[in-house]
């Protein structure tokens, strides 16, 4: 025991006498957390619409102030003939054009009515089909605002949609826990891993070899600062949240804070493995980028896993990450429960016996 | 108690196609100061390595403070110290830091910790260092620093793999000097070195050749057999036929 605490205070000094490190660990968290939840936002603003009104009737009067009005888009107004808008569509000028066909609202009610065209540039393939669907949402409401205003009976096939636990789609508050786990995996993974190489490269770590010091122990000793280190970069990460964003976890912190015990437990002893079968830092920096490429996108941290090919969703239940993602976002938005995701928090049990006995089995005192 | 610290019989370790060591026999007796020498690339660090329960031995066997160096390295660790040629204490933490680190490693008491670091600090004339990091020391005071370090435990028997590598002369005598007042105080010496004037203070030397032991005995023996003045020319004579080296 008195080992083990001689060891960490080691450690703590060496991380704390670093001239980068202690910083980095304050500042990091808070910088991730304050900018990129306004980068990797999916929420697509600025449509460029163009809108070609063949029916100058009331109704597309409507369509276009309502087009004018919503949020999302910005209306180009100076076009006129339906080639015009398709030349500046390709030189992505405008990112959707809708058509008003002639006697459109004319034929509305009739058996057979015109079709309201919308072309959309799909390059970027998000704001292509997000912005497409939002003008179905704008244009859709119009009409049926329309609709009942002419006859009541018309409007059978409104469609509710209705988004739960994210109700307005705001894309952050998905992301924030996927951010909190990058966080944790660039701390506690790399981190622990590179202290570890680096005793390599000086040397020191010959000395600690010679000595009877057990490996458990000097392995614990390397750990444990970095699960300090995790547990505080997350709360720093949930104090930002909360602060700037307004979002706290709907569920207990409890479940929050065992989950990523769990969880740095694990992936500490992952950065420890990928440490003790390199020999200098080259060789772990790329392997861990490796690993964190297939975590950061496999896991389901930025795409969901069920849109994913049957394969990577196959391959995606022996990535940690994964189950660590679906605890925090049921726990941050939906208010899960211990009791509901408990084979998410045995998966990471698992985890963390595996990596932290690869850590152990793999640091060879004796070669 | 036993009389041999260190008894190896056919220690071999190979890399590979590449023999490092091959079939190397000796005893060290207790108190010597044995002097363990050969050309770079030799394979002296990797039969100390082996000794030291670094590194397992391709075949071969031996015992080291009475001891299985293939089976019972962690027990061999307990009762040695070892002293490497790269300088390995860590340089980003005190002088007084690094002597508590090594003395909790190696087990000893809060008190005794504190004992024997204050009797370190005065012996090595760096009270007035305890707190620098290591790393501003002066490499002269880092190896004996190290020196130290490495017999904080009183270890039955110390391993220094060119413990005074680019140290200047006098810091080279004075850390010899350290040296034979841990030897007059029962620890066994087992030192590497490519400075044949400290050949001649070992008690016994042995002179490594392409992986061999090609001679050992005492330097006033060995100077006879080889009809050389200094050790110096005797290890000329034999490292002339060696095959490797850089």
């Amino acid at each position: 025991m008195r080992q083990l605490y001689i060891l960490i205070q080691k450690e703590f000094i060496q991380i704390f006498r670093n001239p980068l490190l202690p910083k980095l660990i304050i500042i990091f968290p808070i910088m991730v957390m304050l900018v990129m939840p306004w980068v990797t936002t999916m929420d697509v603003r600025n449509v460029g619409v163009t809108i070609i009104d063949e029916d100058c009737s009331s109704l597309s009067r409507h369509i276009i102030s309502d087009i004018r009005a919503a949020e999302y888009f910005s209306l180009n107004d100076n076009v006129k003939t339906h080639n015009e808008a398709l030349t500046l569509l390709e030189d992505c000028k405008v990112d959707a054009i809708v058509l008003i066909p002639r006697h459109f609202e004319r034929d509305l009610l009739s058996q057979d009515p015109q079709k309201l065209d919308i072309s959309a540039n799909a390059v970027n393939a998000t704001k292509g089909m997000l912005g497409s669907q939002y003008l179905i949402l704008t244009i859709g409401s119009t009409l049926s605002n329309y609709n009942n205003h002419l006859t009541a009976a018309k409007t059978s096939d409104l469609i509710v949609i209705q988004n739960r636990f994210n109700p307005t789609l705001n894309y952050r508050h998905l992301m924030i826990p996927a951010l909190m786990i990058m966080l944790l995996i660039l701390i506690c993974g790399f981190l622990s891993a590179i202290n570890i190489v680096s005793e390599k490269e000086n040397g020191t770590i010959e000395q600690i070899n010679v000595t009877p010091i057990g490996k458990v122990t000097f392995i614990l000793a390397k750990l444990i600062p970095f699960w300090f280190i995790g547990l505080f970069v997350v709360s720093i990460a949930m104090i930002v949240a909360w602060a700037v964003y307004d979002l706290s976890p709907t569920g207990s912190l409890g479940s929050i804070y065992l989950a990523t015990i769990l969880f740095i437990l694990g992936f500490s002893g992952f950065g420890v493995s990928v440490a003790n079968l390199s020999d200098n830092i080259q060789q772990t920096m790329f392997v861990m980028f490796f690993f964190i490429i297939i975590f950061v996108l496999l896991s389901g941290l930025l795409t969901p896993i069920s849109s994913m090919p049957e394969w990577a969703q196959n391959f995606t239940t022996i990535l940690p990450p994964r189950y660590y993602i679906d605890i925090m976002r049921a726990v941050y938005l939906k208010g899960s429960t211990i009791a509901d995701l408990w084979p998410n928090f045995v998966a990471l049990g698992v985890f963390v016996i595996v990596f932290n006995a690869l850590a152990a089995f793999t640091y060879k005192k004796q070669s | 108690m036993n009389n041999t610290v260190i008894s190896v019989k056919g220690l071999t370790k190979r890399f590979g196609d590449f023999t490092a060591v091959n079939c190397i026999s000796f005893d060290v007796k207790r108190g010597e100061i044995f002097g363990f020498l050969g050309a770079n690339g030799a394979g002296k660090t990797t039969a100390m390595r082996m000794l030291c329960g670094l590194s397992y031995p391709t075949s071969g066997s031996g015992t080291v403070v009475g001891f299985d160096v293939t089976r019972e390295g962690e027990k061999i660790k307990r009762h040695i110290g070892y002293m490497s040629q790269r300088f390995s204490l860590y340089n980003d933490l005190t002088v007084w830091e690094n002597i508590r680190l090594f003395a909790g490693i190696y087990g000893l008491s809060k008190a005794e910790t504190i004992e024997r670091a204050n009797e370190i600090l005065a012996r090595l004339d760096i009270t007035s260092e305890r707190d620098t990091l290591v790393g501003s020391l002066p490499l002269g005071w880092k190896q004996k620093l190290s020196f130290a370090v490495a017999t904080i435990h009183r270890p039955e028997l110390v391993f220094l793999d060119e413990p005074t590598g680019g140290v200047d002369p006098i810091t080279r005598r004075q850390f010899w000097e350290m040296i034979y007042e841990a030897a007059d105080n029962g620890t066994s010496i087992f030192v590497t070195t490519h400075y044949m004037d400290e050949a001649e203070y070992c008690s016994r030397v042995s002179i490594m050749v392409d992986g061999e032991v090609r001679a050992i005995d005492t330097p006033t023996r060995l100077k006879e057999q080889f009809a050389a003045e200094s050790m110096d020319e005797v290890f000329r004579i034999l490292a002339r036929g060696a095959k490797r080296g850089d």
